[in-house]
């Protein structure tokens, strides 16, 4: 990318290192966990953690990177969180075991996301006709005819799905600290590599001028529509993680406030970069976890520190900022050769 | 080349544009010149597949237009420059013009990207710069390199001089009649008649969506009544 500063490290070179790096952590922090490194209650608050970052990594990509305020995204993840316990359910995935459990869970991951995906398309395409406060709206609407639906509505054409207000229970528990970190890792690497291809470089078109994008040729109705449905389906794989790690649903989870929550991760985080999603999903799982003993302030925290970051940096923590390993590694080797010509 | 027959556009209530028919010919540099909201920009908009006419017909090179949306007709080879810049500006001017090539196989864009380069060398020495943080003049100049990597026989300006400094609008003039004699039709949307009647062969002069006259572009800036209107006698 930069040819001013001479040393770039070749594309394959780069793949292998984030690859082995990656690797590693998965494999390293699996094996210590399940070891028994951390306690349980740790372990869940790490899935947890693990959740979140998925939801705030893929909202980012309707807010940060298309530049739209969708405020439903807890109704994707229900959507995903709903069809993942009843798919588990039903194929029985408690009793399953080895090779046919690995299969039954990503299938369970993967139906979740491609049913909220198609949520995704439907609601898109009519929603995202409209701007900014129309846009959240519709999309507030949305989230809530999800939750009232799921509330109300128990039965099926005579199959007792969802079992309305009383909840969804007994879904196997297949969420487990790898499956997450796969999961997140997996999220990530996509919507990476989708932002990197051109097919990103016009999503951020037309988040950077609407009417440019169109007269440079991007179809700007597709990769809105495109953008929307990969942030629903990803949050519809959040969904089916959160209903394999609690075993049990119930419609209020899916509230306006579980949007407004992801919402806030992503713009404390930086809208439009994806460390700073991670990052504040990170911080913000955590910290109500450090600050048990003031929880009832955690609300009044929340606002506060939006309209904190809101002030003093209005593009987020991050801004744009992104993470690239390969950089940094570029700036040490860069240092070292500095060093040693000094030297000689 | 480019055929326009009686189309009419409308902002809700509004008849934006009134039966405007014109017609632009292989190789010529015709102009619309016209007051504020005198639909100048309705038109570029309408040919490019932005607005759509229910009346009339746009033909490109013997080929009705008027039912294609913006990217198909860029493809057939018409772009536009839009008003007031557009650049993206949170992106770095390659970037920028990468995405004027955005329709092309990715291949070609290399020799494009260098021809446009070649023709605003200023582009050249900013190329990693910010889009949003250059002068009115380069973002114009950027806007027009944009539109170029799309190898258009047809370009469309939508009011070039706008907001620029009467030094840099000669400049923005010197390319537009360097464009020209490389090959590239030019149709321009101006304000600033004496500019556009300048540099253009014909002209037609727009006035609250109608065409009330048209003719050579030279015997038009000798018009009593145009230069009433528009040149300020």
């Amino acid at each position: 990318m930069n040819q001013t500063k001479g040393k770039t490290i070749p594309m394959p070179v780069r793949y292998l290192i984030n690859t082995v790096l990656i690797a590693l952590l998965v494999f390293g922090s699996t094996a210590y966990v399940n070891g028994g490194g951390v306690s349980g209650y740790v372990t869940k608050v790490l899935m947890v953690i693990g959740i979140n970052i998925i939801l705030a990594v893929s909202l980012n990509v309707a807010t940060g990177y298309l530049g739209q305020l969708p405020l439903g995204h807890a109704g994707f993840m229900a959507v995903g969180a709903y069809t993942g316990g009843i798919f588990l359910k039903a194929v029985n995935a408690a009793e399953a075991s080895g090779a046919q459990y690995l299969l039954m869970v990503a299938a369970a991951l993967l139906l979740s996301g491609l049913v909220a995906a198609v949520f995704g398309i439907v609601i898109g395409i009519p929603a995202l006709r409209l701007r900014g406060d129309y846009l959240a709206i519709i999309t507030l609407g949305f989230g809530e005819i999800i939750r009232v639906v799921l509330t109300n509505i128990d039965e099926v054409l005579g199959f007792k799905l969802t079992y309305g207000a009383s909840g969804l229970k007994r879904i196997p528990k297949i969420t487990s600290y790898g499956n997450v970190l796969v999961c997140v890792v997996l999220t990530c690497l996509v919507i990476h590599l989708v932002m990197k291809s051109r097919h990103g470089r016009a999503i951020l078109a037309i988040r950077e001028n609407e009417i440019a994008a169109e007269s440079c040729g991007v179809r700007t109705t597709y990769y809105k529509v495109m953008a929307f449905t990969l942030s629903a389906f990803f949050a519809g794989v959040a969904g089916c993680l959160y209903a394999g790690y609690l075993g049990s649903l119930q419609p209020t989870t899916f509230g306006f406030m579980k949007s407004i929550e992801i919402l806030v991760m992503v713009v404390l985080g930086g809208m439009g970069s994806m460390l700073g999603s991670i990052l504040s999903a990170i911080t913000l799982t955590a910290l109500p976890e450090v600050l048990r003993a003031f929880e009832d302030y955690r609300m009044v925290a929340y606002s506060l520190v939006l309209v904190l970051v809101m002030i003093f940096k209005p593009t987020g923590l991050m801004g744009q900022y992104d993470f690239s390993m390969s950089r940094i590694l570029e700036r040490v080797w860069g240092f070292f050769d500095r060093s040693k010509r000094k030297e000689g | 080349m480019l055929k326009v027959e009686g189309i009419n556009v409308y902002y809700g209530n509004i008849h934006a544009i009134k039966e405007i028919s014109f017609e632009v010919k292989q190789g010529e540099i015709v102009t619309l010149i016209g007051a504020n909201g005198a639909g100048k920009s309705t038109i570029l908009n309408t040919i490019s597949g932005l607005y759509h006419s229910k009346t009339g017909q746009i033909q490109f090179e013997g080929r009705p237009i008027g039912h294609l949306p913006p990217h198909k007709v860029l493809s057939l080879g018409l772009a536009q420059v839009p008003e007031g810049r557009r650049i993206f500006a949170r992106m770095s001017v390659e970037e920028n013009l990468e995405m004027g090539g955005y329709t092309r196989p990715g291949a070609e864009l290399a020799a494009s990207l260098e021809d446009v380069y070649h023709r605003f060398p200023r582009l050249a020495e900013r190329r990693r710069q910010i889009a949003g943080t250059l002068s009115g003049g380069e973002q114009q100049m950027l806007a027009m390199g944009r539109a170029l990597m799309a190898k258009p026989s047809l370009l469309m300006l939508d009011e070039p001089s706008m907001g620029l400094a009467p030094l840099l609008v000669e400049q923005i003039i010197e390319i537009i009649r360097e464009l020209h004699a490389a090959g590239t039709t030019i149709l321009l949307v101006e304000q600033n008649a004496q500019m556009a009647l300048s540099v253009a062969d014909r002209a037609y002069v727009l006035e609250t969506g109608k065409i009330v006259m048209e003719g050579p572009a030279a015997a038009l800036l000798e018009d009593d009544k145009v230069r009433q209107a528009y040149l300020g006698e």
